[in-house]
């Protein structure tokens, strides 16, 4: 009998995880099978600059995610309670996360376990660490249409519009920033890192930037692409599909976000990409 | 004290000197009377030849301490300000530097100190024709500048950088009350931004306007104010704006003010055209006077030609806020032959910086900034190749700050081969503890060669998986190396006792995470009074070393900053500085003074 798969709060092990997940009730896990999972974005083993600088789903930003879910440990390594992350029992939980990777072989779009064996255990951040002053860092959230992070400083006009992310499956929601994005292509980045569950990174690997016709037609694509939907509620508190309306209508009117099994999902506006493309 | 001890301290700018002490013997040495000599004196800009000046003897140090008009005071806490006034009567310009370096990476905790209102109320009373304030990591409060706007009626300029706790209400009062405002300088700062109101603050009245700089703030401002402000101050010549200000509104501010040395864009990108680009591009063309350009934000391929007009006669380019790409880098630098500083994002790649190499004979300084920098694994970036590239291409590059997440002994070799004439070197690799990936050896050769190599090395950073051959080798060989950054590296007390043992022009000193203990924190005793300041964190110091420190070098005050977490043996954070004004007296609970 193999030693019980470590699992990171994400669940990012093989495809036989659904099950045990949800046997085992210590463990909080998402249920999501691995080979429809993309943890890099596709085409990422090359070196180019365009898919690299979108990132991959899965990156250290967990170490950011992992402040809610520091009692929740899968090494053994006790809870840090810590937000700030300086090495310790954080690092241990980022090492038991490279486990999942290395073990996680067999997904073929996945570039990412090479790359780490070549760099060796993913590091901790550490405060303070690289020394960019924390006024340029925050100048940078701003400026870069792909950081999505959430933990960056939320600068923008001074006000939040934090809205919760429910994922179906999941053991817990998360809430975000709607008014840290500028488009739905960042916002869908920062849901997949969040979630990576999207494959909705193809949609900016290829380097598209610009209009919001584009990304939403491309969005709604992989959307039905995919087995998840990405649903908000509105004002009204009709749940609506993500995408239809331009950007700034969008976070005017989104309560709430929720992303949705494809068989759920059935019922919801099918694509209208003719629609999006005409807008503007 | 006699001379020759005094001058091999390396006196610092402000020093509480007794003049009776400097030189038993003046008039033979000294046959000019004070008319002549305040004047050529006058004369003298630099501080530290002042500071020289000042120790010949007793006629000239007086001659000095009544002609000088501006005074640097490095670390607040040196000196005090009423012996800085008690010194010098007629000052009309103050630069002070408060808090330690890293705090600008959070490793200070907040209400640390540096806080510039004790400064201001002894600075009104001594120079109430103050001019100029510019400062950088304290702590002003909006009082602190509401204080200065009502204390100073001559008060012209005013610069800002890394400071915190004051917000834009604390402009208003600059703005509305500074009648004689030239500059208003706000850099990147700990500010709250509760709206852009404050521009609309200046009086319609005022026209002396050389220098505005608000990039780094958020909010909104009237443009209308912004649009007559920049109209009737006809010797504007720094206009960086903030983000807000779109490519239209832009367009009107240079058609305003072509005269502009030096200008910040706001969003250098638009999705509807109200105007058909190539008039900015012609707007562009008109401004013949520029020097710098900064901003860009968001910027492409589609509006970045709209400034090759301009870019002829650049000499300086900050495109740290452009995510550009190698081609947009490469098409833009072909026009800017003139340019000797490059401020760009990683985003650009080893093929920008071969662009770099290939269009910018006459560069001298780079800055490669990470666009990602918390990203640790699969990201592109700049590498050891990049590097080369540029010091191929560019000859009388002299000073780098290059973030990266791969290097090479080699390559860093080739580089300092191709530009020996390096002053600033700072290389930061991003991964902590990255040997050279090629070899997988450690990164020691590498910054061996950078002190082997250029001989005018004044600024070092290391990063890397370094050893205390790296110390050695730093210790031997810079001689002239003034600062020095050191972050996890080393592997014992060795490494510290090499640095300290050499390096005879060191000034700062910072140090994190490294296995540096007391016995090396001691072996530097005599040279810490001619230093400005050493900080250690997370190294091995304890609570007695430091209390031994303390208790040799009275001079020196030496505070141990606090942790919750860390035990009460270990002193987990240290900042020495030598000072004339004894302990500081506002020191917060968890700063201890040993």
């Amino acid at each position: 009998m193999s030693v019980p798969l470590e699992h990171d709060y994400i669940g990012l092990s093989d495809a036989s995880s659904l099950e045990r997940s949800t046997e085992s009730s210590n463990i909080n896990v998402f249920t999501l099978k691995a080979t429809e999972l993309s943890l890099g974005l596709p085409g990422f083993g090359k070196n180019s600059e365009e898919n690299a600088k979108f990132g991959p789903v899965v990156k250290n930003y967990m170490s950011g995610a992992k402040r809610g879910f520091s009692d929740v440990n899968f090494n053994g390594s006790g809870p840090s309670g810590k937000w700030a992350l300086n090495g310790g029992s954080e690092a241990d939980l980022c090492r038991g996360v490279n486990c999942v990777f290395e073990k996680n072989q067999t997904s073929s779009s996945d570039v990412k376990p090479v790359e780490e064996e070549k760099k060796g255990p993913v590091k901790a951040q550490v405060v303070g660490w690289p020394p960019i002053r924390s006024f340029r860092k925050n100048t940078m959230a701003t400026n870069l249409p792909k950081s999505g992070d959430v933990a960056e400083a939320n600068l923008g006009s001074g006000e939040c519009l934090y809205v919760k992310v429910s994922m179906d499956g999941a053991p817990y929601l998360r809430k975000i920033d709607l008014k840290i994005y500028r488009n739905y292509a960042e916002l869908s980045t920062a849901l997949e890192k969040m979630f990576s569950c999207f494959t909705l990174g193809q949609c900016t690997s290829n380097g598209i930037k610009g209009r919001d016709g584009l990304t939403e037609s491309k969005l709604k694509d992989l959307l039905h692409g995919s087995e998840c939907v990405l649903t908000y509620e509105d004002k009204d508190g009709d749940w609506m599909l993500v995408g239809d309306v331009p950007w700034e209508m969008f976070i005017d009117s989104c309560k709430r976000l929720r992303i949705t099994k494809g068989s759920e999902a059935i019922g919801l506006a099918p694509r209208s990409t003719a629609k999006c493309k005409n807008r503007n | 004290m006699d001379l020759n001890q005094k001058r091999t301290r390396m006196v610092d700018r402000v020093d509480s000197v007794d003049p009776d002490l400097v030189s038993p013997e003046s008039t033979p040495m000294c046959p000019f009377p004070d008319e002549v000599l305040e004047p050529v004196l006058s004369l003298i800009n630099s501080h530290k030849d002042r500071s020289s000046v000042s120790l010949v003897c007793k006629d000239w140090y007086n001659a000095e301490r009544w002609s000088r008009r501006h005074v640097f005071i490095g670390n607040c806490y040196s000196v005090s300000p009423e012996i800085v006034v008690g010194r010098f009567p007629k000052i009309r310009s103050v630069t002070l530097k408060g808090k330690p370096r890293f705090s600008d990476f959070n490793l200070v905790p907040e209400d640390w100190g540096a806080d510039v209102y004790p400064w201001l109320s002894v600075l009104a009373k001594a120079y109430p024709f103050l001019e100029e304030l510019r400062l950088k990591r304290m702590a002003v409060s909006d009082e602190s500048l509401e204080f200065l706007a009502m204390n100073f009626p001559e008060f012209k300029a005013l610069s800002l950088l890394s400071c915190d706790g004051f917000s834009t209400d604390g402009l208003k009062a600059i703005a509305t009350h500074c009648r004689n405002l030239a500059e208003l300088d706000i850099q990147e700062n700990g500010i709250d931004d509760l709206g852009g109101d404050w521009l609309s603050c200046f009086p319609e009245t005022l026209t002396t306007l050389q220098v505005l700089n608000f990039a780094s703030l958020n909010s909104e401002v009237n443009f209308n104010d912004l649009e007559k402000l920049v109209t009737r101050c006809k010797s504007l010549r720094v206009l960086k704006v903030n983000r807000t200000i779109n490519l239209d509104q832009l367009q009107k501010l240079l058609l305003r003010a072509p005269q502009l040395t030096e200008l910040g864009t706001g969003t250098f990108t638009q999705d509807l055209v109200t105007r058909p680009v190539a008039d900015l591009e012609a707007t562009f063309g008109s401004c013949k006077n520029l020097l710098t350009i900064s901003g860009l934000w968001d910027t492409n391929s589609l509006y970045l030609p709209v400034i090759y007009p301009a870019c002829a006669s650049l000499t300086f380019l900050n495109l740290s806020c452009a995510a550009l790409r190698s081609f947009e880098l490469a098409m833009l630098l072909i026009h800017c032959k003139s340019l000797r500083r490059l401020w760009v994002l990683d985003t650009v790649g080893d093929m920008g910086l071969e662009a770099v190499g290939s269009w910018c004979p006459l560069l001298e300084e780079l800055r490669v900034f990470p666009a990602d920098p918390f990203e640790q694994e699969n990201v592109a970036g700049v590498t050891e190749s990049g590097f080369v590239a540029v010091s191929r291409g560019c000859p009388k590059l002299h000073y780098v700050l290059y973030f990266c997440h791969q290097m090479t002994n080699a390559a860093v070799a080739t580089v300092v081969q191709n530009c020996p004439g390096f002053t600033h070197f700072r290389l930061c690799i991003m991964n902590l503890g990255q040997p050279d990936y090629v070899t997988n050896e450690p990164m020691d050769e590498a910054f061996g060669a950078v002190v082997r190599t250029c001989p005018n090395l004044q600024r070092l950073a290391v990063s890397g998986l370094l050893t205390d051959l790296t110390f050695e080798y730093i210790g031997k060989y810079a001689k002239n190396l003034e600062i020095l950054s050191v972050a996890f590296a080393g592997s014992s007390d060795l490494g510290l006792k090499y640095v300290l043992g050499g390096c005879p022009r060191l000034r700062k000193l910072e140090i994190r995470d490294c296995p540096f203990g007391n016995a090396a924190l001691l072996s530097g005793l005599t040279k810490y009074e001619s230093m400005r300041s050493l900080w250690m964190s997370a190294c091995n110091l304890t609570m007695n070393g430091c209390r031994v420190l303390a208790k040799e070098m009275p001079r020196l005050n030496v505070e141990v900053m606090k942790d919750e977490d860390s035990e009460d043996s270990q002193a987990h954070k240290v900042y020495i500085y030598r000072t004339v004004a004894g302990p500081r007296r506002d020191a917060p609970p968890f700063v201890l003074t040993l």
